[in-house]
């Protein structure tokens, strides 16, 4: 007998009041307490979205091939349900990092967008993960779906490194990391502000991150169990 | 070694059917040779200006071919259900992804072979000498393209859209590959000689190899009833 269909927990509800917390947190220490940069005035402010945006990304596209791996080796529905819930939370984060890139690259480099490195891969992750979810959509047995989305997901991620050093021979342009700095500890070189809003920004993002991504796996469930109830009703 | 052997039965078994019907290679070859014409009349060169886009124009049309291809490739498993039969037997997977893959090489060589040369014609260029170089790289390249491909191919095998769907999911993946292969052309079409290009062709070499790796690893589940 199919247990019927939960409504969400109100554990989740707590991570979620949790995340808006600590964004608005980190919103607050980004534009007001931290300083402006030398060079670059206000507009580096987006920053402090911007590298967090990327980070829980390049999380998400790590959740995704292990949810893969795990799914092929185990054959569990929740761990599809976890890779399918990441890449599409990723394409989003992946997304919204590329825009803010764009609206920090007009004043700063003069253009919306322009071919470097960085930015390329970026984009190329979009796409593939983009092509991920396009995949599931066009398939209509769920088990083939997962499969194929499966062996889409542990190879995309291992092509991730050949895509990064393919397209840095090819061109580099971006910012040379000023926080993780091979010559210098982060606080000799940046304002003990700054890196205090991107650490309250980074882990509010995180929090949504995991929010979103509960709520997203939830309803992954749901469908499943709705599925399994219409297959039982129809016998 | 039973998988080589199995290998092997299989790609015969392709190839006989290709040289009955001759369906993929004929279409692949018109397609290619008819890009070229597309590629002189859009752009109208000077030689000098051709031998710097020859590479990037080659390999646009033979990634468009090699889809074309690859679109075909699960084709004749398809009907009457003979891909159940063929997974029945007591077949290693990993045979059937490097029998399918060493399939789609074939047929792009034999189109590569006859389109490379019809390129140098066609756009008056007289670095002939220039060529077997040319073909390594392509040769890298492609094997790398069809490894992949086939992969893709197998898993949008019962998607609706399929031949829409993959290239959409096969191109963003093959950036490595197509960067490396038109960096290295150029490099040889500029120098005469691979100096600049080692780092690309170790790259190329190494896509290859790890992609052949996982294919054969996980074409188990790539392709179940």
């Amino acid at each position: 007998m199919a247990q019927p269909v939960q409504p969400i927990k109100k554990r989740k509800g707590i991570l979620g009041a949790l995340a808006f917390v600590a964004v608005a947190v980190g919103l607050y220490w980004s534009l007001i307490v931290a300083p402006p940069d030398a060079y670059q005035g206000e507009v580096q402010r987006i920053m402090y979205l911007h590298l967090p945006s990327i980070l829980t990304a390049y999380l998400s596209y790590f959740l995704v091939f292990i949810g893969s791996g795990m799914y092929l080796w185990k054959r569990e529905k929740r761990d599809d349900i976890l890779a399918h819930s990441a890449a599409e939370i990723g394409v989003l984060f992946t997304a919204l990092t590329i825009m803010e890139g764009s609206i920090w690259g007009k004043p700063t480099w003069g253009v919306w967008w322009t071919w470097d490195a960085r930015l390329t891969l970026t984009a190329i992750l979009l796409l593939i993960y983009a092509g991920y979810m396009m995949l599931r959509s066009l398939m209509e047995d769920e088990d083939r779906a997962a499969r194929a989305a499966a062996v889409l997901g542990i190879i995309g991620f291992l092509d991730i490194p050949l895509i990064h050093m393919s397209v840095y021979w090819w061109r580099t342009l971006h910012q040379p990391p000023s926080i993780l700095r091979p010559d210098k500890l982060p606080w000799e070189n940046v304002h003990p502000a700054m890196l205090t809003a991107l650490t309250i920004s980074f882990v509010g993002f995180l929090l949504l991150y995991f929010y979103l991504l509960s709520l997203r796996y939830r309803l992954g469930e749901m469908r499943a169990e709705i599925r399994a109830l219409r297959l039982q009703r129809e016998g | 070694m039973a998988i080589l052997k199995h290998t092997g039965l299989l790609l015969w078994k392709d190839l006989l059917l290709e040289l009955r019907r001759r369906d993929s290679l004929m279409t692949m070859f018109f397609f290619g040779t008819l890009l070229l014409f597309v590629f002189h009349f859009s752009f109208d060169l000077a030689p000098d200006a051709v031998a710097a886009l020859a590479p990037a124009l080659l390999w646009l049309a033979f990634l468009f071919t090699g889809t074309l291809g690859l679109a075909q490739l699960f084709h004749s498993e398809r009907e009457n259900h003979c891909l159940d039969a063929l997974l029945l037997s007591p077949l290693d997977r990993g045979a059937l992804f490097l029998a399918k893959t060493g399939f789609n090489l074939l047929l792009m060589i034999l189109v590569e072979i006859v389109v490379i040369p019809l390129f140098w014609i066609l756009f008056n260029l007289s670095s002939w000498n220039l060529l077997p170089r040319l073909f390594l790289v392509t040769l890298l390249g492609t094997i790398g393209f069809c490894i992949l491909g086939t992969i893709m191919s197998a898993i949008t095998l019962r998607a609706r859209a399929r031949e829409l769907l993959l290239p959409l999911v096969l191109f963003p993946l093959m950036i490595p590959v197509i960067l490396a292969t038109i960096r290295c052309m150029e490099s040889v079409l500029r120098t005469g000689a691979f100096d600049d290009a080692a780092p690309w062709l170790r790259l190329l070499l190494g896509f290859d190899v790890i992609f052949l790796t996982v294919g054969v690893l996980i074409f188990d589940w790539v392709i179940e009833s």
